[in-house]
């Protein structure tokens, strides 16, 4: 179990929770549901927001919402 | 045969080209309004399904989900979740992008369970298949039960179909459930349906999931009643509900589609990516994209403007003399024509910036802009989304505020829309480059740069960097009510759309023209009038004792506007404005611009008319001014400077103040605006007179 805001770039995980009730809910909505795969793809200069794969689109998200995201390495 | 005309709704995510669909069915036949009460920008058009069957289109604002976050997406799900509403539409076209199915059908299958008519648009199919995602459009129409056409909104391909579906759809719909919402909340919902006498399950799952929204306040203390007896929590249940929709349309889509492997995929976004995200490269395209916006803003957009002003001028005269003298003459050549013509002339400006706008926003640039600027704006308690506004408060800060809409955490939206009108708008240009051209000798330069360009260049600057400034102090003035998130899709890189940047740029010139323009004719119109009368006889004294003298017209005009109504004002406020330089001259130009800045200009030239050259230019005119108390020229550096500075902060424009007012919707933030200006403008121009003096 890691957060998102922790993982290395290029590696398949996928989501297990969303801790926070108000960006579960966003996120949610757009697909970013528990058991989908997620790849961080690249992070802004100062490595915030970073952008990630999920559900076949890239999605800009902020480092303090991706601590909210729990997340489990990906068996391949 | 009786015309018929059927109500339809277009709606779908952010970028799925709802919008490109909209202008194909439409063409040119749109309107952009408001909806009642809110601020939400409301597009709607006309479209001929055949020869008998008219349909009035509206362009709902993208929305992932009928789940409202922003006041954009509230107006979606009102539109479609009320029936009492009178936009509710007879049939609801869902615009898919095939790239983006599991997402898109999220959106379709709540709408199909409101019991709607619902015909889906299935977008991009092309772009899908060379991503190596084929999809059974048969067997998703079976699947999801409604009917299903696959359309290329670009190319207008699939029109006929979709038109002759949507024709169809209200004898089709067999209206059932595509997820029954009622297996997961069967007590809360029935006694939902009860307290709102309609069985419609998910309208009632909505209804309480969104008790504490506007639109249920009629209900809301029932509301708040059932969700208490059944230990019903609105957002627990909405994460539950969306978790197992979604389980659901995972095997529809799974069905659906094959996947095959292409190679290079995504390669293109990708290596783009490398270079516009890259810590160093991508700020360097960014503002290399910055100076060619502006170039285009001064040095392209300079020839319209000319013409522009020439025909006005050829009019004015026209009219001035083909009309007999008199008060409706005056009337319509200085105040409705002036007024006219002061704002017609920046449309080319705003057409530049909003066609620059409006193309990378549609390449998918400007998310990106937003990714690399999120970071920075947010230590100014702005947010990566307010670039677009900022940066249109360049050419104007009526339309700029508008864009303010997308952002949807209240606090920051507030921040952007209170600081964008410090940005250097074009109605700034005119009297920035009349002030510089007085103080500032032509071939003075600084190294290799003429120093008339740095200073204006400063100031452009100094607008950029008052509006963070004051950001910054906002941020911890105003409370935030919500969370603030940076939740944006970056869409792949596309070339954009002709068609759509130029919708784009016609609506917002639209928005301009109309929304600003209504203020300014009418400011126009009552600063006519206050030039153009006195107490008393005062006007006939001033002809009578100029009577006798040949070619005195300008004297009699200038001697006119200082007895005038609107000279008394410029008097009675010289007292105000004399630490700042500024005498009772300039307090009638300071009253004028209030129409819009550029009237200093014009007002000006009336005032110090006095001389006997009337074909010196104005900047001539001006430079020949002499201060009464010392004897040397009045235009000092001084007094150029605290003018800029005046300008530059100053809230003198009616047209964003009333903006301001309607996207707020309430009276407190322009008028904390206007004083906040104000109180900076004052301080800055004291500041500088006195040091400079």
């Amino acid at each position: 179990m890691q957060k998102l805001s922790e993982i290395a770039i290029g590696k398949e995980y996928i989501i297990q929770e969303i801790m926070d009730t108000e960006l579960a809910q966003k996120l949610l909505e757009m697909g970013c549901t528990p058991g989908e795969k997620i790849v961080v793809e690249r992070k802004a200069p100062f490595n915030d927001p970073i952008a990630i794969i999920v559900s076949g689109f890239m999605l800009s998200i902020r480092q303090d919402d991706a601590k909210q995201i729990i997340v489990k390495e990906a068996i391949s | 045969m009786t015309k018929e005309r059927i109500k339809i709704a277009l709606a779908g995510n952010p970028n799925s080209g709802k919008s490109t669909l909209f202008n194909a069915l439409t063409g040119l036949r749109q309107k952009v309004g408001n909806y009642p009460g809110i601020t939400v920008e409301k597009k709607t058009g006309i479209c001929n399904l055949d020869e008998d069957i008219k349909a009035e289109i509206i362009d709902l604002p993208g929305t992932y989900s009928l789940y409202p976050k922003s006041i954009d997406e509230r107006v979606a799900q009102q539109v479609i979740c009320n029936k009492d509403n009178q936009a509710y539409p007879d049939i609801t076209v869902v615009v898919a992008d095939a790239t983006n199915l599991r997402r898109s059908v999220f959106l379709i299958t709540q709408i199909i369970d409101l019991k709607m008519n619902v015909v889906l648009a299935l977008n991009m199919i092309d772009l899908s298949i060379s991503k190596g995602v084929i999809i059974d459009v048969k067997k998703l129409s079976d699947q999801l039960k409604i009917p299903v056409i696959a359309i290329n909104a670009r190319k207008q391909e699939g029109i006929k179909n979709l038109k002759k579906a949507i024709l169809k759809a209200t004898s089709e719909n067999t209206f059932e459930d595509f997820f029954s919402v009622k297996m997961l909340f069967k007590n809360p919902i029935e006694d939902t349906n009860k307290l709102r006498g309609a069985n419609n399950d998910y309208a009632s799952f909505l209804a309480l999931c969104m008790q504490e929204m506007s639109g249920e306040r009629k209900n809301r203390e029932e509301l708040h009643a059932i969700s208490k007896k059944h230990r019903f929590n609105p957002s627990r249940a909405q994460a539950q509900e969306t978790i197992k929709r979604y389980k659901k349309i995972d095997v529809v889509v799974d069905n659906c589609i094959t996947v095959v492997k292409v190679k290079g995929n995504r390669s293109i976004t990708k290596w783009l990516d490398d270079i516009l995200i890259h810590p160093i490269f991508g700020y360097v395209f960014f503002l290399s994209v910055l100076f060619l916006i502006f170039q285009a803003m001064f040095s392209w957009s300079a020839y319209p403007m000319d013409l522009i002003d020439s025909w006005f001028t050829n009019l004015s005269i026209w009219v001035a003399n083909t009309l007999p003298a008199g008060v409706l003459n005056d009337l319509i050549v200085k105040g409705i024509l002036a007024g006219l013509g002061g704002i017609i002339i920046f449309v080319p400006q705003i057409a530049f910036l909003f066609a620059f706008i409006a193309f990378l926003e549609d390449t998918g640039y400007m998310a990106r802009v937003g990714f690399i600027t999120d970071k920075l704006l947010r230590g100014f308690g702005l947010n990566g989304r307010s670039i677009i506004p900022l940066l249109s408060g360049a050419a104007c800060a009526v339309p700029a505020i508008m864009t303010a809409r997308t952002i949807s955490s209240w606090k920051e939206r507030m921040i952007t829309i209170m600081v964008t009108p410090l940005m250097s708008c074009s109605a700034r240009l005119p009297v920035y480059t009349l002030i510089i051209a007085m103080i500032i000798p032509t071939e003075q330069s600084w190294g290799p740069f003429n120093l008339q360009g740095l200073v204006m260049m400063a100031f452009y600057l100094l607008g950029f960097l008052a509006a963070l400034g004051t950001a910054f102090i906002m941020k911890f003035i105003l409370k935030a009510k919500e969370r603030s998130f940076y939740i944006m899709e970056m869409p792949s890189y596309k070339i954009p759309d002709w068609r759509g940047v130029i919708y784009t740029i016609v609506e917002k010139v639209k928005v301009f023209l109309f929304d600003a323009g209504k203020v300014i004719i009418a400011i126009s119109i009552v600063l006519w009038a206050l030039s153009s009368y006195a107490p008393g006889n005062k006007f006939k004294e001033i002809e009578n004792k100029w009577a006798d003298i040949e070619n005195a017209e300008v004297h009699i005009a200038a001697e006119k506007l200082e007895s005038s109504y609107a000279g008394i004002i410029g008097k009675s406020i010289e007292p105000a404005i004399k630490p700042l330089g500024f005498d009772w001259k300039i307090g009638i130009a300071l009253i004028t611009s209030f129409a819009a800045r550029e009237v200093f200009v014009g007002t000006m030239s009336t005032i110090y008319s006095v001389g006997d050259n009337s074909t010196q230019s104005i900047r001539e005119r001006l430079e020949s001014v002499k201060n009464p108390d010392t004897g040397k020229a009045f235009f000092t550096t001084a007094v150029g400077i605290s003018l800029m500075l005046f300008y530059a902060f100053a809230m003198q424009c009616m047209s964003t103040l009333a903006i301001v007012r309607r996207e707020t919707n309430s009276w407190k933030w322009p008028v904390i605006q206007f004083l906040y200006m104000g109180v900076l403008a004052y301080i800055s121009s004291f500041i500088a007179y006195q040091l400079l003096s």
